[in-house]
């Protein structure tokens, strides 16, 4: 593999190859060939899913803090309970808003996204396997 | 010696002696770059929380929040939400394909000399920019430890360099953490880092603890209190946002000045963390794409909880010490530098819970807590800037490619030590140009972490998502990316009290700008480059990136510990 051969004075650390295969341009097929597989389709499509929108959403959500101090200044230093006002608590709402999507986020990895992957992976050993 | 110094010079031994002990068990180049690929989730994101929670998280903000009131706020708030793009879109990714260095995933598709050339270059950028305020942090600590060293000192340091005079404090500290560093084999392992952000939580939650004992565990007379604070030109109280940047008050490009100030520092602070080379090293640790979710995971709730407490450490400093009297040696009309609102909160907390000899105690002990914080960062700091440049630049591009020859150890590691012995010099002719009232958390995020998201996110971010991205994309964003940030902030208005009143860049925080340079470069590169058709094996390798990114095959496997 390429990133070994660029490394000819780094002794290798034993690296679990992935299959070797002799030219560049067959290498290059043999991943291709994996990309267009239903099975790897199905893990993009569902990270992607899931990513996209929490990515758009707490980009969103974070930006809002800085444009509503700038743009709304009077609702934001609007006191709620004593002199904790509008502006803390949306901040303080960040950690817990960014916890949560973290959350879901790992939920959805340490099952689905794994399943896929493995998937992926079965389906290249099989390959492999049949392979001359 | 007084008795601060004295508590304040056994805890940093203990720390010395941890990390010599952890040195020693590190013998293979897998366990000394990337810890055997053994370290489990768990202990990972300690050490991540360790290599993040700088200088600049305990003093800078703190700081920020002590002079600034809720605007400071604004920083550990984004640098918590920065985990989200590093967990949603790098950590796994980088796992998968990667192996020592930030370069060796980027120079996986491209033409390995440029690349990691380059890939060097950024990476040594944004740590000496980061390591820069770290020596500020830790010149403003001896600073407050040793009130006459400077004083002491000048007659045998009165140097000017490039026309900077060199700060007394901050080379001494700066040069003997890099002898330290550099001698004691330069670990920043997993274990110190995992010990100090023990240190660093423990040392916030104590004077989170008392200044609510203060306040007699009532948030509204806390809150009370700090509303009571008010900034003497906008009028403001600390509780509300307007007081670092004022809105309303000037225009820039027709838009108000403070909200782009803000906008753009929001930017840097949660884009720049996934470029960051140090941090992005530790998951190369870990055994597989699962531990690398969870070690953010650990990593975010350490993080956060840390950040949520910087409202008592910071506003108890503003409530309790008071702006004016937070300086390196207290005295009327002293210069208020704003990096020592922790330390002075802790002596004001010893002072009032344990008496006098309880006011010495804590600042010791906080002091010793901010240094050990301070000398983890720098070491980890120095291996990811000397691995990028004695193992991406000088084993893979000068050795391999232009001198060839067999490179031994001895030879790597003499190279690398000279790389983090010439960092840790820039970074200390940085830190005086700047001046030690400058705040840690404002120099970190505006400088390091801009250098991040305007040359490593694109570079990253396109190698692994973006077929099309190629050799001259990746080059023309890590080097582009980086000296676009580097001249704004050359030119801009800087960080230095007081700042430049006639800056030729209108704002401090150069997010805004260079960001998007940073990623047009990136794309304009590319077609560039595919215009003198000078890279077609980086397309042909995108497939093999992208399966190996989403699934884990093929990736480096956890090494066998002998």
């Amino acid at each position: 593999m390429e990133i070994e051969r660029s490394r000819p004075s780094q002794p290798s650390a034993g690296a679990q190859e992935a299959p070797k295969t002799g030219s560049k341009s067959e290498d290059a097929a043999y991943w291709e060939g994996l990309e267009h597989t239903e099975e790897f389709r199905q893990l993009v499509s569902a990270r992607l899913r899931f990513v996209l929108p929490a990515t758009v959403f707490f980009l969103v959500y974070y930006f809002l803090l800085p444009l509503l101090n700038g743009l709304a200044p009077n609702l934001m230093r609007t006191d709620v309970v004593g002199h904790v006002n509008i502006a803390y608590l949306f901040a303080l709402s960040q950690f817990f808003v960014a916890w949560l999507l973290a959350w879901f986020y790992i939920r959805r990895a340490n099952g689905l996204f794994d399943r896929l992957a493995a998937a992926v992976r079965d389906r290249a050993a099989r390959e492999r396997r049949a392979a001359p | 010696m007084n008795v601060t110094l004295v508590l304040f010079l056994i805890v940093v031994g203990i720390t010395l002696v941890i990390t010599g002990w952890a040195a020693r068990r590190t013998r293979t180049t897998v366990q000394f770059w990337a810890a055997g690929r053994s370290i489990k989730g768990w202990q990972n994101g300690l050490a991540i929380s360790g290599d993040y929670m700088s200088a600049a998280s305990f003093l800078g903000i703190a700081g920020l929040i002590a002079f600034n009131g809720y605007d400071g706020f604004m920083y550990s708030v984004g640098w918590l939400v920065a985990y989200l793009t590093v967990l949603f879109l790098i950590a796994e990714p980088m796992r998968n394909t990667g192996k020592y260095t930030l370069a060796d995933v980027i120079s996986y598709r491209m033409s390995p000399i440029p690349v990691r050339s380059a890939a060097a270059f950024s990476t040594v950028a944004v740590s000496a920019s980061y390591m820069m305020a770290q020596m500020i942090g830790a010149g403003s600590l001896i600073k407050i430890l040793i009130p006459s060293l400077d004083t002491a000192l000048k007659p045998w340091f009165n140097w000017t360099v490039l026309g900077t005079k060199l700060d007394p404090s901050i080379t001494l500290v700066g040069v003997l953490m890099m002898i330290y560093v550099i001698a004691g084999g330069m670990v920043a392992t997993t274990w110190v880092q995992i010990v100090k952000a023990i240190f660093l939580m423990g040392g916030a939650v104590l004077l989170s603890f008392l200044v609510m004992l203060h306040f007699g565990f009532n948030f509204g007379s806390f809150f009370d209190s700090i509303a009571g604070v008010k900034d003497s030109k906008s009028g403001l109280n600390f509780t509300q946002p307007g007081i670092l940047y004022a809105y309303g008050k000037t225009q820039v490009w027709g838009v108000d000045k403070a909200l782009l100030e803000n906008v753009s520092l929001g930017m840097a602070l949660i884009l720049g963390t996934a470029g960051l080379p140090h941090i992005l090293m530790r998951f190369f640790t870990v055994p597989n794409a699962k531990a690398a979710r969870q070690s953010v995971a650990w990593a975010m709730g350490l993080i956060g909880s840390f950040y949520i407490m910087t409202t008592f450490l910071g506003f108890g400093a503003a409530t309790l010490v008071g702006k004016a009297k937070i300086c390196a040696t207290v005295a009327p009309k002293c210069t208020p530098n704003s990096n020592l609102a922790a330390p002075r909160l802790a002596e004001y907390l010893g002072n009032s819970f344990f008496g006098t000899g309880g006011g010495e105690f804590l600042l010791a002990f906080i002091a010793a807590v901010a240094f050990a914080t301070i000398l983890a960062v720098v070491a980890g700091l120095t291996l990811a800037a000397s691995g990028a440049f004695s193992h991406d630049f000088y084993v893979n591009v000068v050795r391999t490619h232009i001198l060839h020859g067999q490179v031994s150890d001895r030879e790597q590691v003499l190279v690398a030590r000279i790389t983090a012995a010439l960092v840790g010099l820039l970074s200390i002719w940085l830190a005086a140009r700047v001046g030690a009232t400058a705040n840690v958390a404002a120099l970190v995020a505006g400088v390091a972490f801009v250098i991040a998201s305007a040359a490593n996110l694109p570079a990253i971010l396109f190698t692994l998502f973006w077929k099309r991205f190629n050799t001259w994309g990746a080059v023309a964003s890590l080097v582009g990316g980086s000296l676009v940030t580097i001249w704004l902030v050359a030119i801009g208005p800087g960080w230095t009290v007081p700042v430049n009143a006639n800056p030729a860049f209108p704002l401090q925080n150069v997010g805004i700008v260079s960001i998007p340079i940073g990623f047009v470069l990136a794309i304009v590169g590319t077609y560039l480059g595919e215009l003198v058709k000078a890279d077609r094996l980086a397309e042909q390798k995108f497939h093999e990136i992208d399966v190996r990114a989403q699934t884990g095959l093929g990736a480096e496997p956890v090494a066998d510990v002998a």
